[in-house]
């Protein structure tokens, strides 16, 4: 399991560039919604959480038909499938090293972003708070998708049409967490109910993703 | 499929008899209303859509469930063949409530948590009918799309409910229930309750006609499969 976990982050962080690729575009979308807005500071300082919460997401998107694509294209999905190792574990594995190499660089590189967008001052911790808190949410609904849509054409698309609407939740939370925070109003609740929903795909989703792939392996 | 067939222009005829009988007799026979005037009147297609919008999802959970458990073909079929017609009654139950929120509301669209809640329940189908559609392989298709429904449906009633917290909304609460102390007048329950009656006829006529497709096509894929072995 470790050393399916570093094999998955060496060839995240050599080969490809899947690793820096999620944080330029998430830099890039967090400049590109001032020219669609306009740059009243005022402005962006009220959508900066939502915006930025947005941006993690796309940004998460971006990487999860790597999860299991490259895998699937030599063979190596196969060989885990044989191997003593549970499938449930491969997946939950295969999320970590996605979390580990998209959703904790993008908790941690967006204050900066949050800077850019003008987020008040009392709403950085709660960013990168709940990024952190709700990223790995986002990574295992990710995995499950990509379990599903592994091996297919057009698969990315497809992926997208699938996962997006099982973000709501988090997105909804996350950003909530974010604009309360800012406001220096209480964030307990969303947050709480972010971690309930980070916590429950965890446990969960890891067995509907060694369902599906052990479908699509058949 | 005998009995199937047997029943299919019973309930077809029921149907058509009770929707046709429910939407005359409440747009032409109820007085209108003291402040919405006629718009009220699209209140008989609208809840009947939308009770079939949701309802339809749940009998795809129901079907998805008996495939995964008891591996019975017929209901992976069936849930395939819902899919569809869900998709159509939440259109249909999202676009009569704009038509009647724009003179009501003053607007088309509202982030009202029902609203978002069921735009979000439409999306669930688009990716569920993709889901099938990229499948080659039935079976294959048949278990995807039923964990995609299990799961969607896990987060369909969290983002429901999430959805409460981020928007108080327009929507008028639930007025047909048997407890509530403020419902809709009996004027207008009556011819109500019949199109209610007659949508979920019209459903069960469809899935019925449309899992019967799907039954036949399968019989003649393997009629064909057969053919070219011998």
């Amino acid at each position: 399991m470790r050393g399916l976990l570093l094999r998955d982050l060496r060839l995240a962080v050599k080969a490809g560039g899947g690793f820096g690729l999620a944080l330029a575009f998430f830099l890039i979308v967090s400049v590109l919604v001032p020219f669609g807005i306009g740059p009243e500071t005022g402005l962006l300082r009220e959508v900066a959480g939502g915006v930025l919460w947005l941006g993690a997401l796309l940004a998460c998107l971006l990487s999860l038909d790597r999860i299991f694509a490259l895998d699937w294209e030599d063979g190596s999905l196969e060989l885990l499938a044989t191997s003593p190792l549970p499938l449930e574990v491969v997946a939950i594995t295969k999320s970590a090293a996605h979390w580990l190499t998209t959703g904790l660089p993008l908790a941690l590189v967006a204050p900066l972003l949050g800077l850019l967008l003008n987020l008040p001052s009392a709403g950085f911790i709660w960013l990168v708070a709940s990024l952190l808190v709700g990223t790995p949410a986002l990574s295992a609904i990710g995995t499950f998708g990509a379990a599903l849509t592994v091996g297919m054409r057009r698969g990315g698309l497809l992926l997208s049409l699938l996962v997006l609407p099982l973000y709501v939740p988090s997105l909804l939370f996350g950003a909530m967490v974010v604009s309360n925070g800012a406001e220096g109003a209480s964030v307990g609740t969303p947050l709480a109910l972010l971690a309930a929903i980070s916590l429950g795909s965890l446990a969960i989703l890891p067995f509907a993703s060694a369902a599906v792939l052990r479908v699509n392996l058949r | 499929m005998a009995l199937s067939g047997a029943v299919l222009p019973w309930i077809t005829a029921l149907a058509v008899v009770l929707v046709l009988g429910g939407l005359i007799w409440g747009f032409f026979f109820t007085p209108n209303d003291f402040r919405q005037g006629s718009t009220v009147k699209i209140i008989y297609i609208h809840v009947p859509a939308a009770i079939m919008g949701s309802g339809t999802w749940f009998m795809m959970l129901a079907a998805s469930l008996v495939w995964v458990i008891r591996r019975h073909h017929v209901s992976a079929l069936a849930a395939k063949a819902a899919a569809p017609v869900g998709m159509v009654f939440t259109l249909i139950g999202l676009f009569t409530g704009a038509v009647w929120g724009q003179p009501m509301w003053g607007t088309w669209w509202e982030w009202d948590p029902r609203l978002t809640a069921f735009l979000i329940l439409f999306l669930f189908y688009l990716g569920y009918m993709a889901l099938w559609a990229a499948v080659e392989n039935p079976d294959n298709a048949a278990d995807l799309t039923a964990v995609l429904c299990l799961v969607g449906t896990v987060f369909a009633v969290i983002s429901r409910y999430a959805i409460l917290f981020w928007n108080q909304g327009l929507h008028q609460g639930a007025s047909l229930s048997m407890d509530a102390e403020e419902n809709v007048a009996d004027v207008f329950a009556y011819p109500l309750w019949v199109c209610i009656i007659g949508f979920g006829l019209l459903f069960v006529c469809l899935v019925l006609l449309r899992t019967r497709t799907e039954i036949r096509a399968r019989r003649l894929g393997a009629l064909i499969a057969q053919e070219r072995m011998a």
